[in-house]
């Protein structure tokens, strides 16, 4: 089916921060004395657990990243013989690749809330009992059938049971071997560089002896596998995490705010990332009037208070929309630019800490006798800065962007129940919970898309938070980068 | 020492002028007023004389910042700038939207404000002091390595779900308080109780952690070394030299969020149903109250300054190894 690529802001700027991290995968690996740190955090257990975990999330994101439009069918009426002359007309709302992959559970929706699992809708319908002589039978109030979840079911009430928990052990029976087969894979890859026969390999791996912990990894993902896959199996016939409000999968939610929590937590930090360094690098190194202009400036930006600048930055945003309407055709466009902005704002309120870090460091570098040897030699202020203080102070800005990621992705929620977050079209943890929060007070509670959001958020948060605490012991563990506690101590 | 202390301050007040500016570029730079009574008045069919009058009526229909058609000392006190920026100086507000008077509705929403947020503070402080002193002391043990996790978790889990399900837990299931609301006297104990608990729970896992790096630190110093090498038992050693010295740097970094107490917290305001400023910024946000939301804006900045002074003072207080450069 023909399509058109539509490539969003965050979109590019995914796509370059995807390139960025890869040009400095390939210089760290042609660098043995960069690569030493990295090879500590490869040998952390929890840090593999993690970034197995994290990899699962990235994958989501990354096939959300990718929007394009489909082209729409042919019009019935239209000649064969005219089809390839014709200009294709493209749908106005925008997929992703996610979209198509989750298609089978997107494109069922129910009419309103309905429970995990469940084949009868939430609140009772007026129905009508057919007879069985097919005469208009009497109305009765009743739990109404759901249009697709369950629907396979002859008698739910006798059939369901067994049905669930039949496709749930087919799934867990499916995942040990998928499980087996990766574990076939590492052995087979890896035994002839360990230059270890098969059976050795897996012993040490078994044991916990090998030098990447492999078995912290293995065990991870078998974990993931036992979850995912009866969820796969089970997603095809129910509405495993229940339906929305209007309808619409709660899972299908969940894997599609994904994305937005990962743009929120790398593409802030990459936006500001070129300012605060090379602001705090200037201050610390070039001293006197330009550092006290630049600690002014980061002093006062850092006086006011983060979440009431967001708002006050995201109320003249809407300004803007509503008054340049014709900048923003699609209502995805409007959403993503929304996204932007909220990670441009947010990057200015968080990349004062780090700019403060660099330029104390800086500040202790330049003393140093390989600066004075450079600057004896008469190198320029700007080639020291950039090849001899900037290379330094590199591991200090890779712990706050890894350490500022969990906050963030907190941030969003709390600041999309403020009103002050992502687009409120726009999928979100913060948009599910902050629906899911006006249900709180039904009877029975409708506690799905909390728990939900819940459950993805922290694998999403803890896993970052292992991950980057990994990271900073390896490489630095006396920094002390504290971007979200301002956060979570001004909102909380 | 004085001298020190008069220049912060005024290097404070220079600070304030900042956040000043940049405020008013931001409300009336990027937006102009007319782009705001827009908005307010509802975006089409808006005539050109709606918003005159919107705008006449709040007092936006002056010129930004030097007035022409004055005469005298009032070509630049006769301008928006003067009337709606610099007035925030003498604490003057004005009026919000809905034309009650700013000022009047900071003063009594304050103290709401400060029957949640203080105690919140104190008992998280000291819950969080204490549990990390647990996991300093048994360092290296089942009790640290298990304390840490707990904390890693907790500080991985939103703020809102502690609310969320404290509400759900102690309110829905146990019936023990309101869900939210307020009261004056001493019935406010019974709804401040919750939010309260929630507060502390809440704020664990990252205060523990962070004082825990905080108390490790202060372990592997040579004072430490000197007292054991003296016979001090363990005990002795942490908590007469080692939490002692501490206490400084966890001291020092508490007092800039003091005065930030005032404002209230936003989320919890607003769950629970107290009316303190917290919730009133979140009202002003979403009734997109410009008025209201440049103000909350200015009094936090004050505070956050004020904080950042305290600390320096604080500093040279605690610490007399402190220049004063």
């Amino acid at each position: 089916m023909p399509i058109l690529p539509v490539i969003l802001w965050t979109d590019a700027l995914i796509y370059l921060l995807l390139a960025v991290v890869a040009g400095f995968v390939w210089y760290v690996r042609r660098h043995e004395h960069l690569r030493a740190p990295w090879w500590r955090v490869a040998q952390t257990p929890a840090a593999m657990s993690s970034l197995v975990v994290l990899a699962v999330f990235l994958m989501l994101g990354l096939l959300d990243s990718l929007h394009f439009r489909l082209a729409l069918p042919a019009a019935p009426g239209a000649q064969a013989g005219t089809a390839g002359t014709r200009e294709l007309a493209y749908a106005v709302d925008v997929k992703s690749a996610l979209d198509l992959l989750l298609a089978s559970i997107a494109n069922r929706p129910e009419r309103t809330y309905s429970a995990p699992l469940a084949t009868r809708a939430y609140a009772k319908e007026t129905v009508e009992v057919q007879a069985g002589d097919g005469t208009p039978g009497k109305q009765v109030r009743d739990y109404p059938r759901l249009k697709y979840g369950g629907a396979h079911l002859q008698d739910p009430d006798r059939d369901w049971q067994s049905d669930v928990l039949r496709t749930a052990f087919r799934g867990l029976a499916l995942a040990l071997p998928i499980w087996m087969l990766l574990s076939l894979i590492l052995v087979a890859g890896c035994s002839p560089r360990e230059r270890l026969t098969a059976r050795d390999f897996w012993r040490e791996v078994w044991r916990g002896e090998a030098e990447v912990p492999w078995r912290s990894i293995l065990i991870t993902l078998g974990l993931l596998l036992l979850v995912a896959v009866p969820l796969v199996l089970l997603s095809a016939r129910y509405h495993v995490l229940g339906t929305d409000k209007v309808g619409l999968d709660v899972l299908y939610l969940s894997l599609k705010s994904v994305r937005t929590a990962l743009v929120i937590g790398t593409l802030t930090t990459l936006v500001m990332l070129p300012f605060s360094v090379l602001l705090g690098i200037m201050a610390g190194y070039l001293r006197g009037l330009v550092d006290d202009v630049i600690q002014y400036f980061y002093t006062t930006l850092n006086s006011i208070p983060s979440v009431l600048l967001i708002a006050a930055a995201v109320l003249v945003l809407q300004v803007y929309i509503e008054t340049h309407p014709g900048l923003f055709p699609t209502a995805a466009q409007r959403a993503d630019f929304r996204l932007l902005w909220l990670c441009i704002i947010l990057g200015v309120t968080s990349w004062t800490g780090l700019c403060r870090l660099l330029r104390g460091e800086a500040l202790k570098l330049r003393e140093l006798e390989y600066v004075q040897a450079a600057q004896a030699f008469g190198v320029s202020e700007w080639r020291i800065m950039l090849r001899h203080i900037l290379p330094n102070v590199m591991h200090i800005v890779l712990i706050s962007v890894v350490m500022d990621f969990s906050g963030l992705v907190l941030a969003e929620a709390v600041l999309s129940y403020v009103g002050v977050g992502v687009d409120p079209s726009m999928i979100s943890f913060g948009t599910m919970i902050n629906a899911a929060r006006l249900e709180m007070g039904r009877e029975p509670m409708v506690w799905w898309s909390l728990a939900s959001a819940f459950v993805f958020m922290l694998a999403l948060v803890l896993a970052a938070n292992l991950f980057a605490d990994a990271v900073r012991d390896a490489f630095d563990p006396r920094v002390r980068v504290g971007g979200s506690k301002r956060f979570s101590r001004e909102i909380a | 020492m004085y001298a020190y202390i008069v220049r912060r301050v005024c290097y404070a007040f220079f600070i304030l002028i900042g956040v000043n500016l940049i405020t008013f570029a931001l409300f009336f730079k990027v937006n102009t007023p007319d782009d705001i009574a827009r908005l307010q008045l509802g975006v089409k069919f808006v005539t050109p004389e709606a918003i005159a009058k919107w705008k006449a009526d709040r007092g936006y229909d002056k010129p930004l910042l030097y007035n022409e058609k004055a005469a005298g000392a009032s070509r630049f006190t006769d301008t928006i700038y003067f009337e709606k920026s610099v007035e925030m100086f003498r604490f003057n507000f004005g009026s919000a939207d809905d034309g009650r008077d700013i000022a009047y509705e900071i003063r009594t929403r304050m103290w709401p404000s400060l029957a949640l947020a203080v105690p919140v503070f104190l008992v998280g402080m000291l819950l969080q002091i204490s549990f990390a002193l647990m996991m300093a002391f048994f360092r290296a043990t089942y009790i640290d390595f298990w304390g840490v996790v707990l904390c890693v978790i907790m500080m991985s889990i939103s703020g809102l779900f502690y609310i969320i399900g404290g509400q759900y837990l102690i309110s829905k299931l146990w019936n023990l308080v309101p869900i939210s609301g307020y009261a004056g006297g001493f019935d406010a104990l019974k709804f401040l109780a919750l939010p309260v608990v929630v507060g502390v729970i809440g704020g664990i896992g990252s205060g523990a952690r962070w004082y825990r790096t905080i108390f490790l630190e202060e372990v592997g110093k040579d004072y430490v070394r000197t007292a054991r090498a003296k016979g001090l038992s363990e005990a002795v050693v942490f908590f007469r030299h080692v939490l002692r010295n501490a206490m400084i740097p966890i001291l020092t970094g508490a007092v800039v969020a003091i005065p930030l107490l005032f404002m209230g917290s936003l989320v919890a305001e607003s769950f629970f149903g107290i009316p303190g400023l917290g919730s009133y910024t979140i009202e002003a946000i979403q009734a997109q109250d410009f008025a209201v939301v440049r103000s909350m804006v200015f009094i936090g900045s004050v505070l956050y300054i004020l904080g950042l002074l305290l600390t320096d003072i604080s500093y040279t207080v605690v610490d007399p190894r402190v220049r004063f450069e």
